[in-house]
């Protein structure tokens, strides 16, 4: 087996691939938030695979400190979206997506 | 390629350059310190917090003794022009107003927490380097760090089921317009081989061709849209307005529309203006969808921050406009528009915080009925700041509308100024209603008014600034073609 007909093309197609799998969740979705956390975390990676795929193929360093700092970030994210979600928990009982509805309109 | 020498006697100049971010950072951290070892000094963290930004508006006026002047700093990962200066004041003097508003509420509230003076310091530090992004990785960075606490901000008042799902949804939705925008600019990177503004706007030239950088600019350009709340993208706005805390709706109202409309306003202008043809229908349709759904959909509303929500959406759409033209008159009227929109907001959010009942605020628009025989001044000030957000002349939201569409009509694009002009009729018929309940309608339950003289000052000023803009147009007319003029040579 040949690895190196791994080309640019091939990991842009994955990133896609994940990218659009993330999408879908957070729209498709309809039973538990987590999963929703999950699903953004998944469009972040894609991101991050596109800038470490790019940086590779272009010989250039700055999409991969762009992806280091991507990291940070989606750590940060996660932290508060697990804590709003606590809090929602706390005043609702519940983390369906489907009870998320009090205000409509 | 980085010239490590230059970049060491840069970096004092670039941190005097950037004073207000500075000071901004700083305090926070500072406070932060100080509400953890002193949890009951709230008066002297909420007077800290308005100092500190008192000091940052000043340190961002100070150099204008200095000959005037674009600087790119960090390898054109900030930018401090006039148009950042600019923008700059408006953040943070919202921010400002964000803090006079919650200090009665939040203690009325009992949400008295030094958390909201941090949570605002840090957002307005955001913001404010969001409207100097030069670079693809300083513009997200920016954009989450104002993200992640006008999320907890919204989930404020955490006892509350509204608050809380406020704070969840505006969190799902904007992570998930973060990701996009994340993964446009990944492809952006990678088709244009940078992330600099400079760069990208140098390979926007093989625009059509260019599919990959065609496709980033798209899910930039959405991801933009969700932060600005432009329809298709705006489904998050009505229902975290409604639910947020009052005050922090107001600083989503105000300071974090600004910002986003700015950063929108700063990437294309600076990063894709060479490729006009290709993003000006995607803004069109964005225009035109908010101008006519925040038209419409406001009509049926009975709480006043939905309300304002929907209104806001079609503010927007009217800024979007002037987008379209690509031009400095175009951007000169955006700038205009965001000032005195940003006015509005504070005087009426204000009112609203000012109106009271029983330990509970008023929001219901039917309850403001006969509010001008009990409260007049409050009654008065209102229905002038409505009539300047439904644009009527002599008042100052006919000139923000002016400019704009003038703009629009000069640029030929006499369809979008004529829906424009349509969407903005029957926006008048909502605000025009609530002046009517308030003037026209039978009493209904008194509404107490509370007592705070920060409230009242704010709704004073905001309704002067808006009846005197036309003696003194200049004011604000200068600065904002100066800002427009450092991103589209006029």
């Amino acid at each position: 087996m040949n690895f190196a007909t791994i080309s640019i093309e091939h990991y842009l197609a994955v990133a896609a691939m994940l990218f659009t799998i993330g999408v879908f969740g957070v729209f498709l979705h309809r039973k538990n938030l987590i999963i929703i956390l999950m699903a953004i975390e998944l469009i972040l990676l894609a991101a991050n695979l596109n800038l470490i795929a790019f940086a590779t193929h272009n010989g250039d360093l700055v999409g991969q400190i762009f992806a280091l700092l991507v990291l940070t970030v989606a750590a940060a994210e996660a932290a508060v979206g697990l804590a709003i979600l606590t809090v929602f928990f706390r005043n609702r009982g519940s983390i369906d997506v489907e009870r998320v509805n009090i205000m409509k309109g | 390629m980085i010239n490590l020498t230059t970049l060491q006697s840069l970096a004092p100049h670039a941190l005097l350059l950037l004073a207000p971010e500075v000071l901004l950072a700083a305090m926070a951290m500072l406070v932060l310190t100080f509400g953890v070892f002193r949890p009951k000094s709230m008066r002297s963290v909420y007077r800290i917090t308005a100092l500190t930004l008192i000091l940052a508006i000043i340190a961002l006026l100070l150099p204008l003794r200095l000959p005037l002047g674009d600087f790119t700093l960090f390898n054109g990962a900030i930018i401090m022009d006039d148009f950042a200066r600019y923008m700059k004041c408006l953040i943070l003097v919202a921010a400002l107003a964000a803090i006079f508003m919650a200090r009665d509420y939040l203690e009325r509230t009992q949400l008295q927490r030094f958390e909201y003076p941090v949570l605002i310091l840090l957002a307005t530090l955001g913001m404010c380097l969001m409207v100097s992004a030069g670079d693809l990785i300083s513009m997200y960075l920016a954009l989450e760090l104002q993200g992640l606490c006008l999320y907890v901000l919204a989930a404020f008042k955490r006892d509350s089921l509204r608050s809380s799902e406020a704070g969840l949804k505006y969190f799902v939705l904007g992570a998930l317009s973060s990701g996009i925008l994340l993964f446009g600019c990944s492809l952006l990177y990678g088709f244009a081989g940078s992330t600099g503004f400079e760069d990208l706007a140098g390979a926007a030239g093989t625009m059509p061709e260019n599919l990959g950088l065609l496709f980033g600019l798209v899910f930039v350009l959405a991801g933009l849209a969700f932060k600005c709340s432009a329809v298709p993208f705006h489904m998050w706005t009505p229902d975290v307005y409604e639910g947020a805390p009052t005050p922090v709706t107001a600083f989503l109202a105000g300071a974090a529309k600004l910002a986003a409309v700015a950063l929108i306003v700063r990437f294309l202008a600076d990063g894709f203006l060479p490729a006009a043809t290709q993003w000006q229908q995607i803004i069109i349709a964005l225009a035109v969808a908010s101008m006519v759904l925040g038209a419409f959909a406001a009509i049926g509303q009975k709480n006043i921050k939905r309300l304002m929500a929907y209104s806001a959406i079609g503010h927007i759409g009217y800024m979007l406009a002037a987008l379209v033209t690509a031009t400095f008159e175009g951007v000169a009227g955006i700038l205009l528009y965001l000032a005195l929109y940003l006015t509005m907001n504070i005087g009426i959010f204000s009112a609203v915080l000012m109106m009271q009942k029983q330990d509970s605020q008023v929001e219901n628009i039917s309850e403001f009925a006969g509010l001008h025989e009990r409260n007049p001044l409050l009654a008065f000030m209102l229905a002038i700041l409505l009539f300047s957000l439904a644009g009527v002349p002599p008042l100052a939201g006919f000139f923000a509308k002016f400019y704009v569409f003038l703009a629009v009509v000069e640029a030929g694009l006499y369809p979008l100024a004529i829906i424009g002009v349509l969407a903005s009729v029957v926006a008048a018929f909502y605000y025009l209603r609530i002046v009517k309940i308030m003037y026209f309608d039978a009493p209904a339950e008194p509404i107490q008014q509370t007592s705070g003289f920060g409230l009242k000052f704010l709704l004073v000023v905001a309704g002067v600034i808006n009846l005197a803009f036309f003696a003194y147009p200049a004011a604000l007319l200068i600065p904002s073609q100066l800002g427009a003029a450092s991103l589209i040579a006029p």
